[in-house]
């Protein structure tokens, strides 16, 4: 950093870097508290003073978790849902997002504008038409009914990002295919979509996560049929009147957060060089 | 939301939004493609109205239509009467809303949510921003630490974020309590404190992508602007004020306006943090009020309604902020 070649006194670099380290502590403590208390024998979670550590681990929270409610199932579900959503938004993405930077044609900027607006619908407050759109399909109490309405909320942005990573693909390339004697739909499929991949992926954690962390249509669009259930019910499920089980509740939030941890850390640095890609041109 | 937090994270930054002088450089790149392109790219007659279709499918069918349902319903007589079809729907012009308004507890709850999301907004844009000015004064391995938990911090669901900040701040359990010396205090059953413990789960999982995002834009301020600002002898925050602030003020508003639209619609943290708006309501944002309204009292109109202040109410945002956008020459 040229800062520091400038005279930054020492002194102040310690200081800054020291608060930096506890900030970070700080900030990753309740994460910490998560797992911690999730391995945390019932009796040590229980008693008043809240020890920062463990000497006997255990399971059993987990195991609790694992065997109430159909816990895998849940998560299953959750997955399934996430999954479908990541896939279909993806390629549905692609398409648009080729349509709108490839071709010139009437309403092209409208369109555009509109899926920038699109973004910023407040998802919370279509639920009720929503449900009565559900309802009329036949789609409440099925997975269906989850997928859907996150689909159409994660593709204005994914065609909105993607644009750019369409656009950085010389069209030079194109044309080169074209005279190759490849048609517009190979060109698409075997030329674009390769290069435009990394793209893809940034895009589909934000739609993954989205999804994954989904609570309110979860909530309201599985009403009866509990097998239909995502992980954020099962949650709920350890939140009792008289005590909760928090040994219960840390085991399931550690269990729902870590595929997204998992999958924030995996797609990191492919994120990362994607963008990368999309600037350089 | 993490999610449509993040969103917009990583959407500034293949814009290159932060990057003027790249930029530049594309834009120079354009026209010249444009021409090459010789119009046979271009032009494709069906082609790209065949590759929008699955898309503009989706969204009328599930975003459109909803809209104008949402619409529709704010102006009808709705109730579980007329859910489950034992009488017939009634035109209510604009009777709904004129209830609502008379209302004295939605005028609480508007402006409760006003208010919270501006304490929200200021706490998230101060607290990212002081972070992201940190990690450029310290070497590799404390930013990588900071990073690394802001992270994991950003990356958790509302959900599981909004249950372990309960469950740190528990009266019999939690360890913040017992660290401060507050005895059995209970966070939840004041309004202010209530409100004050959603504010730092939201500024927790939410002051990540404004980090991340504004340290991105430092990174791409020439070097010497700030070394120039130092050789003259201004203070830290005299150089953040008068030079860092001043280069990075686009993407200050992009995250800005970002984090007024998500924090305006708060909704799993309140209902998870305070059971549902707190007891008898005192914590109720409009996202949850028109919900209880709608799932929990079956007045799906009243409910339907407050959908529609809020979506007028961020619709008015996107605006301006779409405004800012062509004004700053974002081409489209």
């Amino acid at each position: 950093m040229n800062l520091s070649r400038l005279g930054v006194r020492r002194p102040r670099r310690l200081l800054a870097e020291a608060s930096a380290l506890v900030i970070a502590v700080i900030v990753a403590f309740p994460l910490y508290w998560m797992v911690l208390s999730a391995l945390k024998p019932q009796g040590e979670i229980q008693s008043a003073e809240a020890r920062p550590w463990t000497l006997s681990p255990s399971l059993d929270s987990f195991r609790r978790v694992f065997e109430q409610q159909e816990f895998g199932r849940y998560f299953l579900n959750s997955l399934f849902v996430a999954g479908a959503v990541v896939v279909g938004s993806a390629l549905i993405a692609f398409l648009a997002a080729t349509a709108v930077t490839r071709f010139r044609f009437r309403f092209r900027t409208t369109l555009l504008v509109m899926f920038l607006i699109a973004q910023m619908v407040p998802v919370e407050a279509l639920t009720i038409p929503l449900f009565f759109l559900m309802r009329d399909a036949g789609l409440l109490n099925t997975l269906g009914s989850l997928v859907l309405p996150h689909l159409a909320f994660s593709l204005p942005f994914a065609i909105w990002m993607l644009r750019g990573f369409v656009k950085a693909v010389p069209e030079a390339l194109q044309e080169a295919a074209a005279i190759d004697g490849a048609s517009r739909t190979r060109f698409l499929w075997q030329i674009l979509f390769p290069l435009v991949f990394p793209g893809l992926v940034a895009t589909s954690v934000f739609s993954f996560i989205s999804t994954w962390n989904d609570f309110l249509f979860a909530k309201s669009f599985i009403i009866s049929d509990t097998s239909q259930s995502t992980l954020p019910m099962a949650l709920l499920v350890f939140f009792k009147p008289d005590e909760n089980d928090w040994g219960g509740i840390m085991a399931a939030s550690t269990v729902m957060t870590l595929p997204v941890l998992v999958f924030f850390v995996l797609v990191q640095r492919r994120l990362v060089s994607g963008l990368g890609g999309a600037v350089k041109d | 939301m993490t999610g449509a937090g993040a969103l917009e994270g990583a959407g500034a930054a293949p814009g290159g939004g932060a990057v003027p002088g790249r930029r530049r450089g594309a834009a120079g790149g354009i026209p010249g493609r444009r021409r090459g392109a010789a119009g046979s790219v271009r032009r494709g007659g069906w082609t790209p109205w065949l590759y929008l279709a699955p898309a503009l499918v989706v969204l009328g069918g599930l975003l459109v239509y909803p809209v104008y349902q949402l619409g529709l319903i704010s102006f009808l007589e709705y109730t579980q009467a007329q859910v489950s079809g034992g009488r017939p729907t009634s035109f209510q012009g604009f009777g709904n809303y004129a209830a609502l308004f008379r209302d004295e507890q939605f005028w609480q709850v508007l402006l409760a949510t006003v208010l919270f999301a501006a304490a929200c907004v200021v706490a998230t844009l101060v607290v990212g921003c002081a972070l992201a000015v940190l990690l450029t004064r310290v070497r590799a391995v404390p930013r990588l630490a900071l990073m690394l938990a802001a992270l994991g911090a950003w990356a958790t669901p509302a959900i599981t974020g909004s249950t372990v900040w309960v469950f740190l701040f528990d009266p019999d359990h939690g360890p913040v309590n017992r660290l401060l010396g507050l005895g059995d205090f209970s966070w939840t059953y004041g309004r202010y404190s209530a409100f004050t413990l959603v504010l730092f789960e939201v500024v927790w999982c939410s002051f990540p992508f404004v980090m991340v995002t504004v340290y991105a834009g430092i990174k791409a301020i020439p070097g010497e602007v700030i070394e120039a600002a130092a050789l003259d002898g201004a203070s830290p925050w005299r150089t953040w004020r008068s030079v860092t602030a001043p280069l990075l003020r686009p993407i200050l508003l992009v995250v800005t306006i970002q984090s007024v639209i998500w924090d305006f619609k708060i909704f799993t943290q309140i209902y998870v943090m305070t059971n549902g708006g707190g007891i008898a309501g005192q914590n109720l944002v409009l996202n949850v009020y028109a919900y209880q309204k709608a799932f929990a009292s079956s007045q799906y109109s009243l409910g339907s309604a407050i959908g529609v202040v809020m979506l007028l109410v961020l619709l008015s945002i996107t605006l301006v902020h779409l405004r800012l956008l062509r004004h700053r020459g974002e081409e489209l």
